[in-house]
């Protein structure tokens, strides 16, 4: 095939990799739909890359979508210099494997003031180090979309979402201001300065992500998969010791314990779960008995500003 | 909160069928509480969410210890305090059988909007009724949109029926009602279920309350209904979202097959030009495909160099679609701020946007009632039947036929507000080219020169009903009392000026359309002009009345039952019907959508041709029509 063609995604080779489900084929229609209609009608578009099970779906279907060209568009990273340290060495691994541009932003103001969840807990990390952050990297870079990964069944505020995503000169999302969304037609005209967050996965549930990931073969970080962590817990949590930066109580001692996650964020933000599943059939598997939802180990959740609030303030 | 394991014990990653439906109902149907309950009983909700739904069912729901399911859907701050549904919510859940999206709309203010936005990705409607109320209003104008947005399979979902004592007559009165008042809405299937929401009763399981009732419950039916999506049989189309050029090498034009198969070899046309190539490859990152189907994303090589950009149409060459810079369509107003016909609008259909403008007068049609008046603007939540000229060809097909090339939005180029859905009927032909005269001399002045007051008549019915029958007895009267008149006769017309029309829906709209514009030149001249027209379609004729001035318009149903036309069968058309030689004939395979409030309605089962005729000339003079003195003026009846 053509030179530009990105490296294979996985290595299984396309050819004998099993046919999709109809309905799995009908989301990736959906989305490759989206991304390419985002992408020609709105001039600087960007991919926001949390390195996470959905952004690897999300970067999945960027390069179904203008094979055998590339994604006409670079990726960007929101580093709070919080992640788990291995999300970062997959991140880099994965744009180089790709061939893609990957930027990456850091609130530096944040930085040097010192902004940590520990010290000035989940709601002002979250503010200043996402938030904020995405904000300035967007103004900086003038992008005028933003892709994301994020899904209605995620939370309540995301169910009532558009998949095309309206937000005014300051980033803030007006839910009762929302522009009607009809068929297969998305309305992505807007003013100078002003931008939209695209959702190409708002239809796809976590089971649809985790069955496209085994289908298709993407690659994701290994902390999605069980093995022995470092873990202490707190009020609930399992958090796991990812550097010497997590300051431990007096007699505190990371225990070792057989863990996975089910989201990536910051490691002192992201529980953990009590999990033996080493393969993607395990995960699926004890997705399927599950009695508790993905977010369940996300402590900015519960921090007092809800999903809704964040959202306005133009977190993603 | 004991419960078992969830609904599909077992994993299953094989194929499931999805079904998208939207819930529609009035506020306080109990909507958000059935949904709740679907979710719940078909144990699609996690211990999480159970816990989160139990504390704030404590501090803000409304039905005391018990959980209270409206806070599930309600995911707004406002909506949550003010106990309402603002907007369009998606809720996901799956079963062993099936995936379902569920579009939950608000039953209030917005509804307009909302309802087509969450219908117009919808396979199925649920409609609720509350058992204790029946068929409201709301139930009336949600079912319209339903039938507009093209749904054709309909829930009737009886709740709240343990409310009513489990009453079998209740039930059976309300599914009555709804058949009597659905009939006209083209739905297939109207399937009625007794439910109740809060307590579950026929929500997952059949209810022991109601052993009269031997149907599915809701979500067996759900699971097993037809989700009518389309097939590969349909004309292949696909809207060109992305010109793919890598490299020098490499042209491929990529989009969403929106219709329709295609191979390669196949010859397509590149709408909205005349060009025509062959399809050498048809690429995916999974590899070339042979062949590729309604919904799949695909990108095309063809086999010479052809101009084609974003937007394009590529169609089979054997069914291209059609082609013009001025169409028909129904348009439901979105926006705040009303339509403007002086200003131009954003029209985007498939990957195209265009220019575009509502031509007013616009035929403004009662949600509630079907009725239709003509108008100079469109509000927020209207719906309207209009005619929109573009500035340059669009290649289009009517809506019923294709939802992705049939369907587009209007956007605010001020705002870019979405400000309107529209829905095609069909194309109008070129008048790009043709500036309006002014003229001197007025239609007041041609009528006051006759002594008369213009109008037209227009006779509706089934073939053989009598329309033509009456209409010339009719014209006889009003030329003996020396009035000016004109008859333009359906079947007269096929002769000439509609030749070149067949019986399709799109050339029937066209029929109506062009004898409506003739009508409406006579009465510009002055005359009564009566017009004897099956014209089938309610849509058409309010089309036809919007031309007119108010008052102008006086439609007449002749309203004979199939069965006693059929017998008459004066051309014998209808045994052919029968006999399967005429297609689309209204009445056998096409339907008949009676008028809701003619001006004047004749029962020829009661009524003589002849006296019909002299109650028509009666009611002209009453309404002004034969008397010079109120020529000039006074036009509303």
């Amino acid at each position: 095939m053509s030179e530009d063609r990105p490296g294979p995604v996985s290595g299984i080779a396309a050819a004998t990799r099993p046919r999709l489900p109809e309905d799995l084929r009908r989301l990736e229609a959906e989305s490759i739909h989206i991304l390419r209609e985002v992408t020609a009608e709105r001039a600087n578009p960007v991919l926001l890359y949390s390195i996470g099970k959905d952004s690897a779906v999300l970067l999945h279907l960027a390069i179904k979508a203008f094979y055998p060209g590339k994604p006409p568009f670079p990726l960007l990273h929101v580093d709070t210099t919080w992640k788990f340290r291995e999300m970062i060495a997959f991140r880099d691994a994965e744009a180089k494997r790709l061939g893609l541009d990957l930027l990456v932003h850091t609130n530096h103001e944040g930085v040097a003031a010192g902004v940590g969840p520990f010290t000035h807990g989940s709601a002002v990390h979250t503010e200043v180090m996402k938030t904020q952050a995405l904000k300035q990297a967007l103004d900086k870079y003038g992008f005028d979309a933003a892709f994301g990964g994020a899904r209605r069944d995620e939370e309540k505020s995301r169910a009532k979402e558009r998949i095309i995503s309206f937000r005014t000169k300051d980033h803030r999302w007006d839910p009762k201001a929302q522009r009607p969304e009809l068929w297969r037609l998305y309305n992505t005209r807007i003013h100078k300065g002003e931008s939209l967050r695209a959702f190409p996965l708002s239809n796809w549930t976590e089971l649809d992500v985790w069955r496209y990931i085994q289908l298709e073969s993407i690659p994701i970080p290994s902390l999605y998969f069980a093995k022995p962590r470092p873990i202490v817990e707190r009020d609930g949590a399992l958090i796991m010791v990812d550097d010497d930066r997590m300051p431990l109580a007096a007699g505190e001692t990371p225990q070792e314990r057989l863990v996975r996650f089910r989201t990536l964020g910051c490691y002192p933000l992201t529980g953990a779960v009590d999990s033996e599943a080493t393969t993607l059939d395990a995960i699926i598997a004890e997705m399927l008995v599950s009695r508790s939802s993905e977010r369940q180990g996300r402590v900015i959740d519960r921090d007092g500003s809800t999903m809704e609030s964040k959202k306005q303030d133009g977190y993603f | 909160m004991a419960r078992d394991q969830r609904a599909w014990d077992e994993p299953d990653l094989e194929s499931k069928s999805l079904l998208r439906f939207i819930t529609c109902g009035s506020v306080d149907d109990g909507k958000s509480t059935l949904i709740g309950r679907l979710l719940y009983d078909s144990k699609s909700l996690l211990d999480d969410q159970l816990d989160t739904l139990a504390a704030d069912s404590k501090a803000v729901g409304t039905q005391g210890a018990e959980l209270d399911f409206a806070l599930l859907v309600d995911g707004l701050q406002a909506e949550r305090e003010q106990g309402i549904t603002i907007d369009v919510a998606y809720r996901f859940f799956s079963t062993a059988r099936r995936k379902f999206i569920v579009a939950d709309t608000p039953g209030h203010e917005q509804y307009t909007r909302n309802m087509i936005t969450g219908a117009s990705t919808a396979d199925v409607a649920v409609i609720l009724i509350d058992a204790r109320k029946g068929v409201l209003t709301q139930t009336r104008r949600h079912s319209r949109l339903v039938s507009l947005v093209g749904i054709r399979r309909v829930v009737l979902a009886v709740n709240k029926i343990d409310l009513v004592g489990y009453d079998q007559r209740v039930f059976d009165r309300i599914v009555e009602d709804y058949a009597a008042f659905a009939g006209a809405l083209g739905f297939e299937e109207i399937a009625a279920i007794p439910v109740s929401g809060l307590r579950g009763d026929n929500v997952i399981a059949p209810s022991a309350d109601t052993p009269w009732y031997g149907g599915p419950s809701l979500l067996e039916h759900l699971e097993t209904v037809d989700a009518g999506r389309e097939t590969a049989d349909r004309p292949f189309r696909l809207p060109v979202q992305w010109v793919n050029r890598p490299n020098a090498d490499f042209r491929g034009f990529s989009g969403l097959i929106a219709s329709g198969r295609v191979n390669t070899g196949d010859t397509v046309r590149i709408l909205p030009g005349e060009g025509e190539a062959v399809v050498t490859r048809i690429v995916t990152y999974d590899g070339d495909l042979k062949q590729a189907d309604a919904g799949a994303a695909v990108t095309l090589v063809l086999d010479r160099e052809i101009d084609i950009s974003r937007g394009d149409l590529i169609a089979g060459a054997a069914s291209p679609a059609l082609i013009s810079d001025r169409l028909s369509a129904d348009l439901a107003w979105m926006d705040e701020a009303p339509l403007d016909p002086a200003r131009s609008y954003w029209l985007k259909l498939g990957a195209r946007t265009v220019s575009a403008r509502v031509v007013a007068p616009v035929s403004v049609v009662d949600v509630e009632t079907g009725a239709a008046s003509a108008a100079s603007t469109l509000a927020l939540n209207a719906i309207a039947t209009v005619e929109i000229t573009l500035d340059r060809p669009l290649a289009f097909d009517p809506y019923p036929e294709n939802r992705d090339t049939g369907g587009f939005i209007l956007i605010d180029r001020l705002t870019n507000a979405t400000a309107a859905a529209g829905m095609v009927r069909g194309a109008l032909h070129k008048s790009s080219d043709v500036q309006w005269q002014e003229l001197d001399v007025g239609v007041d002045a041609r009528a006051a020169q006759k002594g008369q007051r213009p109008a037209v008549v227009w006779f509706t019915g089934l073939s053989g009903a009598g329309k033509s029958t009456i209409a010339n007895l009719l014209e006889r009267r009003l030329h003996h009392a020396g009035r000016h008149t004109y008859l333009l006769d359906g079947d007269n017309l096929r002769h000439g000026l509609n030749g070149d029309l067949g019986f399709s829906p799109a050339d029937r709209i066209e029929n109506v359309r062009r004898a409506a514009e003739a009508a409406k030149l006579m009465a510009d001249a002055g005359l009564i002009v009566l017009v004897s027209l099956i014209s089938p379609f309610r849509a058409d004729r309010a089309l036809a009345r919007g031309l007119l001035p108010a008052g102008q318009f006086i439609e007449v149903h002749v309203d004979t039952p199939l069965e006693v036309a059929e017998q008459r069968d004066v051309k014998g058309l209808y045994r052919r019907a029968r006999a399967g030689e005429i297609k689309d004939f209204t009445g056998i395979d096409s339907p008949y959508e009676p008028p809701e409030t003619p001006e004047v309605r004749i029962d020829t089962t009661a009524m003589s041709p002849d006296a019909a005729a002299e109650a028509l000339y009666l009611a002209l003079e009453r309404r002004g029509v034969l008397n010079p003195a109120f020529a000039a003026f006074d036009y509303t009846i």
